[in-house]
């Protein structure tokens, strides 16, 4: 019966989510549940990782009905992983809202709204079937749909409206593909689909059902030439919502590609594979340069995500066991940094009172441990050893020179020379130039009637994310070793799919 | 917003008439066409014309319960229902079925119990769209 | 029928494209939901169209008895149908509110985001 712990983590932040809507009028008690839920959900889903290592893959048959026709949760080592590091992230955020959101969004549903995000997230990560993805890809929409809008400003509905339209865009593709799908290979079962492509005669609908789906989830992941809703929306929410969308909403994309690239859709690996690879390159270029030309702290923030995508999905193209298991490491490290970068620019607002690099200055002078917290994720993101980020970016180049793409890992190492630009960019003009304004401190007004302890409620979940990209530097090797060992059974699918189908 | 005699009558009867109907639907669910989804909109709907009718404000005070409470409801019957699989060690959200058969209703099983979450969330759901696009206008 | 149906398709996929290229709010959520009809009957269509009984195997029998219509597709639509009834409505009220804020429906307008400062 061990196997039922694996629904807990889609239906532990729903229960969360319900309980709190009983209590909808008072706001204390929203955000003690959220907090005490996303602890729950953290101590559960790493309880499953645990598990999954010990045991391999674990399935369960919801309402037991038999595998390809009933609907599959199938927690394996990728899937684990991830629910781990949205736990995380859900914890650190559920965190910093206490801090930092206002007491109108608080009241309008927001931490239920969290939990609900989660839920779908979680879900989209655990399903073993096409059509429960798409449904989880909507809980996760709708939810972040009204996150994104909730406090109603101009800038938020202005972004919501380019974010919604595309979304719904890439749900009426995913529909259209999961129809066709089935009309094809006669099932929608993750597993079952993996067993039964190979024997598929129409390979040339296969072929363009496979780049429908590409351009479903790259619509979500932010892929070139998909993305411009991304930064066109990221910096209008508050910081929290920005955070954990920066973190795991474009992964929840990145995670279906790698998922329907290596396990579904290997039968032409010549075609497919040499799209995302185009793709990858173009998306890493446009995401820094792009960043290089703003001078906004979140709008730089939100090109680098498109840009780190970028790394993602050549992982995913170079198509070696090394370079995916590259992939989910990057995956891994990308989410906790770009995470606590969004964290880190919400509290120099609160300072300073603007996201604006011509206003700033000066933080480094008074707050130096603030300057330290922001350096640790900026140089892991530009992949500066011994932090994480170093570790991601030499297991895809190092992939890639065994496969011998040289212009494609000479695009790769330039790109992470940019990003150090851009991050040394923000160096510059937030920590280490004085205020533009004088030499004294300026604060903004409000944040001088900030308690301290929202103050440290703000601060605590920085360091967390901090000492886990250390921790992720520092001991690599536990970490790619797990990443390996994903790699390894999407690669080979045949142990996926006698844990669903129940075979031996 | 022009009042209607007429209709303003018609829909005081036939707001009953119509939740009736929701129930009917509901219940004949498990194998036949309707269950809660159809039920729970067409009790929305029955709310609906008792709101094009008499006006928003009466509507709301006819409904008693705010919409989110008849969503939570709705979602905490709907997790309820799958306890019953785990308790007899089925996998989750297996149906699990009395063997008594009871006059009218038939067999009580928790897909009933889900059903009629589905048909709480669902009306609590549309009554919050229509009264929020509605309240906006005045 | 299929081919009725076919044509039915691309006429929606065609006129949603469309829709959703117009710079007007309305326009644009009005070819959203073509499309998601499109998506709907293209399911529907790529399910093999058959006029058979339900897939219930009968009392006595061991299999069933052809023809019977797949019942995933239907279950499939049925669900889309609902996701994009909640995901439209909820477009619909967002659009509406956006309107009200920005003060204009014209997309070509609501550029404030995207603007270097």
């Amino acid at each position: 019966m061990i196997n039922q712990i694996i629904i807990l983590p889609i239906i532990l932040p729903l229960i969360f989510a319900v309980t709190m809507l009983f209590f909808w009028r008072s706001v204390a008690v929203h955000r003690y549940i959220n907090l005490f839920g996303t602890l729950v959900s953290l101590v559960v889903s790493i309880i499953i990782l645990v598990q999954v290592i010990s045991e391999g893959i674990i399935s369960l048959q919801v309402g037991s009905w038999q595998a390809p026709f009933g609907i599959s949760i199938v927690a394996d080592l990728l899937s684990t992983v991830m629910v781990v590091i949205t736990a995380v992230i859900g914890f650190a955020t559920a965190l910093y809202s206490i801090g930092t959101i206002d007491p109108d969004r608080e009241k309008y549903l927001y931490y239920p709204l969290l939990q609900f995000l989660l839920m779908g997230i979680n879900g989209a990560f655990l399903t073993g079937d096409i059509f429960n993805l798409y449904v989880w890809f909507e809980v996760m929409l709708i939810s972040s749909f009204v996150l994104l809008v909730l406090g109603g400003t101009r800038g938020q509905f202005e972004g919501a409206i380019k974010y919604v339209t595309l979304n719904l865009l890439s749900s009426a593709i995913f529909l259209a593909a999961v129809g066709i799908l089935y009309g094809v290979a006669g099932t929608l079962n993750m597993a079952d689909l993996a067993r039964r492509i190979p024997f598929v005669e129409q390979k040339e609908l296969l072929t363009v059902v496979s780049v429908l789906f590409m351009i479903a989830f790259g619509v979500k992941a932010a892929i070139f030439p998909l993305f411009f809703w991304l930064p066109a929306s990221y910096h209008t929410p508050p910081v929290a919502v920005s955070a954990i969308f920066a973190g795991l909403l474009t992964k929840v994309g990145v995670y279906a590609l790698i998922r329907f690239f290596t396990t579904i859709f290997v039968h032409d690996i010549g075609f497919t594979h040499n799209l995302l690879l185009i793709s990858a390159v173009l998306t890493m270029l446009t995401g820094v340069l792009g960043a290089a030309a703003q001078s906004d702290f979140r709008k730089i923030l939100s090109f680098h995500i498109i840009s780190q995508i970028g790394y993602m999905i050549l992982g995913l193209a170079l198509f070696s066991p090394l370079a995916i298991a590259g992939a989910i490491f990057y995956i891994i490290h990308h989410i906790i940094v770009k995470t606590n970068l969004f964290f880190v620019s919400g509290v120099v607002d609160k300072m300073k009172g603007s996201f604006d690099l011509n206003k700033l200055g000066g933080v480094y002078k008074f707050y130096p441990l603030l300057g330290l917290l922001f350096l640790i994720p900026a140089l892991s993101l530009a992949g500066i050893p011994p932090l994480s980020g170093f570790w991601a970016k030499f297991v895809v180049i190092k992939a890639g020179l065994e496969v011998q793409e040289y212009f494609v890992i000479g695009i790769a190492l330039l790109v992470g020379l940019l990003t150090l630009f851009s991050m040394t960019k923000i160096w510059n003009e937030v920590f280490w130039k004085d205020d533009p304004r004088g030499y004294e401190n300026h604060l903004d007004e409000s944040y001088k009637q900030i308690t301290s302890t929202k103050k440290y409620l703000v601060i605590a979940p920085i360091v967390f994310l901090a000492l886990i990209t250390i921790i992720i530097g520092f001991y690599a090797e536990p970490f790619f070793k797990y990443a390996n060992d994903a790699a390894e059974q999407l690669i080979n699918s045949s142990v996926y799919i006698n844990s669903v189908l129940g075979m031996r | 917003m022009m009042f209607s005699v007429i209709l303003s009558t018609a829909s005081r009867y036939l707001l009953p008439l119509l939740l009736i109907f929701s129930f009917f639907l509901l219940l004949r669910g498990h194998n036949e066409p309707g269950g809660g989804f159809v039920g729970g909109l067409v009790a929305a709907a029955a709310y609906a014309l008792y709101f094009i009718a008499n006006g928003v404000y009466e509507a709301e005070k006819l409904l008693k319960a705010e919409p989110i409470k008849i969503i939570s409801l709705g979602l905490l019957i709907a997790i309820l229902s799958t306890i019953p699989s785990i308790i007899i060690g089925q996998n989750f959200m297996t149906g699990v079925w009395l063997d008594i058969n009871f006059p009218v209703i038939g067999k009580i099983g928790t897909p009933l119990f889900f059903d009629v979450g589905v048909y709480l969330l669902v009306l609590g759901i549309t009554l919050k769209i229509i009264f929020s696009l509605a309240e906006e206008d005045k | 029928m299929n081919f009725l149906l076919a044509i039915i398709i691309g006429i929606l996929y065609g006129a949603g494209t469309y829709m959703i290229l117009r710079r007007s709010l309305v326009k644009v959520i009005l070819g959203l939901i073509f499309l998601g009809h499109a998506a709907n009957l293209l399911i529907f269509t790529i399910g093999r169209l058959t006029k058979g009984a339900p897939a219930f195997i009968p009392q006595g029998a061991e299999t069933l008895a052809e023809p019977y219509a797949d019942p995933l597709p239907q279950a499939l639509i049925l669900t889309a149908i609902v996701i994009g009834f909640g995901v439209q409505a909820f477009a619909i009220v967002l659009f509406k509110r956006t309107y009200q804020t920005v003060g204009t429906d014209d997309l070509d307008k609501m550029k404030s985001t995207d603007e270097l400062k």
